[in-house]
């Protein structure tokens, strides 16, 4: 079983459906290093779940070819490539019938696992999810809250250690704080696992807070762009990626920067507001806007002063 | 002869013809579930898989309004008709009664699954088979068993009247009024209703149990 | 009227005693036209007018009752539990069982009769009445609430709409089981499209036109009334497409 994430390759993958007018994917061609979380995004229409569906094989390719580690989709045998394959949707899909336990160690139970290491995983799992061991294995779907809904969809998609995940607008039926959690929760977990991710959501800032490289899809399923969050704020290919990312660009791209990556002058003064270090650069910006200040104090973790900022040094 | 008194000469005739009564009512009972068994093997796997297919909805509604248009006696008749008295053309006819309520049911319980959880499955790597058996099969069964239900009731009851047709069982004694009397007519119309309602009240017991694997908390 | 152990027939050339020797009778043909003619007006006809009258009356008692019954399990839900269980218990008795435990009661009337072709239907109108009142989204009725509707307003514009559906598919379901449950009956009293059928099947050799015509017009009355129902649900329901 792989622990090492794989690269994963579009290449001219295409899918035409008969009878209607243009393709849904056109010529898909990119590739996500091993490791990272490239993030489709588009408007509706634009086909990035079909793109996603093509690389485990919902939906059959028209022509092109999806490869995962140089080898093709094609030439897996279906149901063991998408049991090496981890698949979470926006609806999860849970098992009403199964207790949090079945549901997670569906995949490993499929492969053969032994009954206990499948129990040893499930815990880890729960723990890594951030739901209780003890309490939440035994419940059922049916009583659990959305959101620990979509993290037990979350641990049965990683539970047989895929190389390779793919996520379809899993955060997209949440309400804004606690998706904004289970963002974090996520990249916290990437952080961990270094898995490669492929996953789609129509949320430009969704895709900019989560993604190492945005693939940004237009309607016909031809790829506008595909670079970093930022080059695609500061860059963007063309018209319609900038129409997309929205007018607020500059905005935006100040959100993926913190206080503590500023060369700070020395601390002086007193009557500052003072903000921690890990701040985005957009939400020091819009308090110093409220507050109509000029300057700001950065603090570490523990409170104590590391330098000022002013709000030019924001903005440059 | 008041009502009252024609019951309780009906309720003395049980014990006082016991072995014949329970004779009558194995006959019945062996033809009934004779027929369920064999409409059951028929009709489940056709209607379980092409629920999961979901092709075949017209075939499965057609079904249904025919099954239950069919007269029974009309089917029992025209078996005799054709193929003459026995036990196997009385189970013909059973088994083309009891096929529809459980083609329909199995066909709807499995169509009936969330389609997000089948979604789940497949991309999770579940074969067809597997969706079917640990996903589709287990989330439709006591729509399964409902269908069970009817069909069992359905068949018992037009056992009954194949047994007026010289089918044997409690339908004979139900027929021949001459020879029993009121009091055994009535005697085996219980009889009959209890080997239905026991058969019945099982089955929505497993239907209940059934439920409740789904739904546990409620 | 109770039947007669059959003969076991078996023979291939019958001579049934109507007088009439065609040809066709001669040889228990099934499709004997001669004898159709003829016998339309005094056996098939009145048998097939009897059956329908049978059906609606049955049908027609039943709705009636099980729409009172169903108001009263919808707004009382603990109510619901054992008037479903009584539908489920007088559907599962057997139809001939269910007439004859009733002669004593109630001779060999009409009334015999239709009870338990009522009961039957209230299985099926009862649990489609509830579940189709229950089916109507909480929305619908809340904006309507807060149009100003007064309940009586909302049961009757909202609800009743809104249930029709499921409440159609009830009656074609009890309309088509009627019509086949019916049969039965002739067992008892020598009404509706049963009594050729039993006519037929004391037969020696079981006279083969006169089954085939008495259970096909039985065949073709339940599809009809089918039909024409499913018709009667598209026009009144055309937000409604079943798939």
């Amino acid at each position: 079983m792989p622990t090492e994430a794989a690269e994963l390759v579009f290449d001219e993958a295409t899918k035409v459906y008969p009878g209607r007018d243009g393709a849904a994917v056109d010529h898909l061609s990119l590739t996500v290093p091993a490791g990272e979380i490239c993030v489709l995004v588009g408007p509706s229409g634009g086909g990035k779940t079909t793109a996603l569906k093509l690389v485990n094989r919902l939906i059959p390719l028209t022509s092109g070819d999806v490869r995962i580690d140089g080898t093709s989709v094609l030439e897996h045998d279906l149901v063991e490539l998408r049991r090496s394959i981890g698949y979470v949707i926006q609806q999860v899909g849970l098992f009403p019938h199964m207790t949090v336990e079945g549901n997670i160690g569906t995949v490993p139970r499929l492969l053969g696992w032994p009954r206990r290491r499948i129990r040893q995983r499930v815990e880890e799992l729960l723990e890594l999810v951030g739901l209780d061991p003890e309490a939440d294995r035994r419940r059922f779907p049916s009583q659990l809250s959305g959101g620990q809904q979509q993290r037990v969809g979350l641990a049965r998609a990683l539970a047989a250690n895929p190389p390779l995940m793919l996520m379809d607008e899993p955060f997209g039926a949440i309400d804004p704080i606690v998706r904004a959690r289970l963002q974090d929760e996520f990249l916290r977990l990437q952080g961990e696992l270094r898995k490669t991710v492929v996953f789609v959501t129509h949320d430009v800032d969704e895709a900019i807070k989560l993604g190492d490289r945005i693939a940004i899809l237009r309607e016909g399923g031809r790829l506008a762009q595909y670079d970093t969050p930022e080059r695609v704020l500061a860059q963007p290919a063309d018209a319609f990626v900038a129409e997309f990312v929205g007018r607020d660009r500059a905005l935006k791209a100040l959100s993926l920067h913190t206080l503590g990556e500023l060369e700070l002058r020395p601390a002086a003064g007193d009557g500052l507001l003072r903000l921690p270090a890990e701040t985005s650069l957009r939400d020091a910006l819009a308090l110093l806007v409220a507050e109509h200040r000029e300057a700001l104090l950065v603090t570490a973790a523990d409170g104590s002063p590391l330098g000022v900022a002013t709000r030019e040094d924001l903005l440059r | 002869m008041t009502a009252a008194s024609v019951f309780v000469d009906a309720v003395r005739f049980i014990p006082h013809h016991a072995s014949l009564l329970l004779d009558k009512t194995g006959e019945t009972a062996e033809l009934s579930f004779a027929a369920l068994g064999i409409a059951v093997v028929l009709a489940l796997p056709l209607g379980l898989w092409l629920g999961h297919r979901g092709r075949g909805l017209l075939l499965a509604l057609g079904v249904s309004s025919l099954g239950r248009a069919l007269p029974s006696i009309a089917l029992i008749a025209l078996g005799i008709a054709i193929l003459g008295i026995g036990f196997w053309n009385n189970t013909a006819a059973l088994v083309v009664l009891g096929v529809p309520p459980l083609l329909t049911n199995a066909y709807f319980a499995v169509a009936g699954v969330d389609r997000h959880a089948v979604e789940a499955a497949r991309g999770m790597g579940m074969s067809e088979r597997q969706i079917l058996a640990r996903v589709e099969l287990p989330l439709g069964l006591p729509l399964v068993l409902a269908g069970l239900r009817i069909a069992a009731v359905f068949v018992i009851a037009t056992a009954t009247i194949a047994g007026v047709a010289g089918g044997g069982g409690l339908g004979e004694i139900i027929a021949n009024q001459a020879s029993y009397g009121l009091a055994g007519v009535l005697a085996a119309s219980f009889c009959v209703s209890a080997l239905a309602l026991l058969t019945a009240g099982a089955l929505a017991l497993a239907q209940r149990a059934a439920r409740h694997r789904l739904a546990p908390s409620t | 009227m109770s039947g007669k152990l059959l003969a076991a027939g078996g023979g291939k050339v019958i001579i049934p005693n109507f007088g009439h020797g065609t040809a066709c009778l001669r040889r228990n043909g099934w499709f004997c036209l001669g004898w159709l003619r003829q016998h339309w007006g005094d056996t098939l006809q009145p048998a097939l007018l009897q059956h329908v009258e049978l059906t609606v009356i049955a049908v027609g008692l039943g709705f009636a009752i099980a729409f009172l019954l169903a108001l009263v399990g919808f707004r009382f839900r603990p109510a619901d539990g054992p008037l479903g269980a009584l539908g489920d218990i007088l559907y599962t008795i057997p139809s001939i069982a269910f007439f004859e435990l009733l002669i004593p009661l109630t001779g060999l009337t009409l009334t015999t009769i239709e009870i338990p072709l009522v009961s039957y239907t209230l299985f099926v109108l009862y649990r489609n009445l509830v579940a189709g009142l229950r089916g109507v989204p909480a929305e619908a009725l809340e904006s309507a609430r807060g149009m100003g509707m007064t309940r009586l307003q909302r049961f009757l514009r909202v609800e009743l709409p809104l249930a029709a559906p499921a409440v159609l598919a009830g009656v074609r379901v009890a309309t088509v089981s009627t019509v086949s449950i019916a049969t039965v009956a002739a067992f008892l009293i020598r009404e509706g499209l049963g009594a050729p059928i039993f006519d037929a099947l004391q037969q020696p050799g079981i006279f083969r036109t006169e089954l085939l015509a008495a259970g096909g017009l039985a065949i073709l009355l339940a599809l009809a009334a089918d039909a024409l129902l499913a018709g009667l649900q598209r026009a009144l329901t055309p937000w409604s497409r079943r798939p």
